[in-house]
């Protein structure tokens, strides 16, 4: 037996595989960075209306969502179909509103607390009489920065 | 007796299909989209006590909407479509002269300035949610607008564009600084007043 035998001719190296766990775990570390978990079913209606004029909410850790909108089907028969609003996982009144925003500003860090933006998730049905219960409860506890979340696209798109 | 050899060697073959399988995971929970929308401030929350400021009527551009989704603007009737027109010129109607960059009638009727003008919307406990929102990028819209002519004006390029760069946390900071001013400069050419009364009632 040689030492150094001759490879046989046509024999095809077989593709090594040994970087394969990198290259996935690579990706695997992308997504599990940028990964953010759905914290709340919706138990709203939530078609949001159109406006062509948005910022874009940057930096999700600043905001504090609040969903308005019908109870959905399976809801309706204990909620009724006007518009409700959603904290958390839960329906709530509007005096609720308040008091669930100083506790979801007390979970934020010290450094955000002042910088916190309300997204109002507002379904295109409701009514503004509802929303402007819930901009008085926010001006109470000082939370004045609001974002109407929008879909982009043309505003007059809502009227029809 | 068996001779030591030392830790056997741990087989690796399947470390792949376990990262694959966290990959998968993480692929189907992950959702990247941003939201986006309206920015608005809210007013201080102040005792009704306080006496208001006094503003000259011509000074204010008012826009009520009635539960139907019609629009009453300084006490006419107008189409929503004509309503980005209408505040626009209002806003740089410029009437005292001092606005040297505006390019409205100087009617003296409307607006002293820009600084001065404000719009206030008024609207209706029935209005629907979606005529409100498209009232509000109206207005926005006209704003942007007056901004934008501006800031190409100036620095030829849109305020819009300009005020997204400096706000994406991924600008570098030497960019940032640079855009801040001239956010700022613009801004103050053209501040966004935009007062929303409390709701009325029944009317």
């Amino acid at each position: 037996m040689s030492k150094f035998a001759k490879k046989k001719d046509g024999d095809i190296p077989a593709v090594s595989t040994a970087s394969l766990p990198d290259i996935v775990f690579m990706l695997l570390f992308f997504f599990m960075t940028v990964t953010t978990m759905k914290d709340s079913s919706l138990l709203v209606e939530n078609t949001l209306p159109n406006a062509s004029e948005v910022k874009k909410l940057e930096k999700k850790d600043r905001v504090i969502y609040i969903y308005v909108g019908k109870p959905t089907k399976e809801y309706q028969g204990v909620y009724g179909t006007e518009p409700k609003i959603q904290l958390n996982d839960k329906f709530a009144n509007v005096d609720e509103v308040g008091s669930y925003i100083l506790a979801e500003r007390a979970k934020k860090p010290q450094e955000l607390q002042n910088v916190l933006t309300t997204a109002l998730k507002v379904d295109k049905d409701a009514n503004m009489g509802l929303i402007s219960d819930i901009k008085q409860e926010l001006r109470k506890v000082n939370a004045l920065k609001v974002n109407y979340t929008t879909y982009e696209g043309d505003a007059f798109n809502n009227l029809q | 007796m068996p001779r030591r050899k030392g830790a056997p060697e741990v087989n690796a073959g399947s470390m792949a299909d376990i990262a694959f399988l966290l990959l998968i995971f993480f692929l189907v929970t992950t959702t990247i989209e941003t939201d986006a929308g309206l920015d608005r401030m809210l007013p201080p929350f102040e005792p009704p006590t306080e006496e208001p400021p006094v503003i000259k009527q011509k000074n204010i551009f008012t826009v009520s909407i009635n539960r139907n989704g019609q629009l009453l603007v300084e006490e006419k009737l107008m189409e929503l479509t004509d309503l980005r027109k209408a505040a626009t010129a209002f806003l740089e109607n410029g009437g005292d002269g001092t606005c040297t960059y505006c390019k409205g009638k100087k009617d003296p009727n409307s607006s002293d300035n820009p600084v001065k003008a404000i719009i206030s919307l008024k609207n209706d406990r029935e209005t629907k949610y979606s005529t409100y929102i498209t009232v509000q990028n109206e207005l926005v819209g006209a704003y942007n607008d007056l901004r934008n002519r501006e800031a190409q004006a100036r620095y030829g390029r849109d305020f819009t564009d300009m005020e997204s760069e400096y706000l994406n946390p991924e600008t570098p900071t030497a960019v940032r600084d640079d855009l801040k001013e001239k956010v700022k400069k613009i801004q103050d050419l053209f501040p966004q007043k935009l007062s929303e009364a409390e709701t009325s009632g029944n009317n």
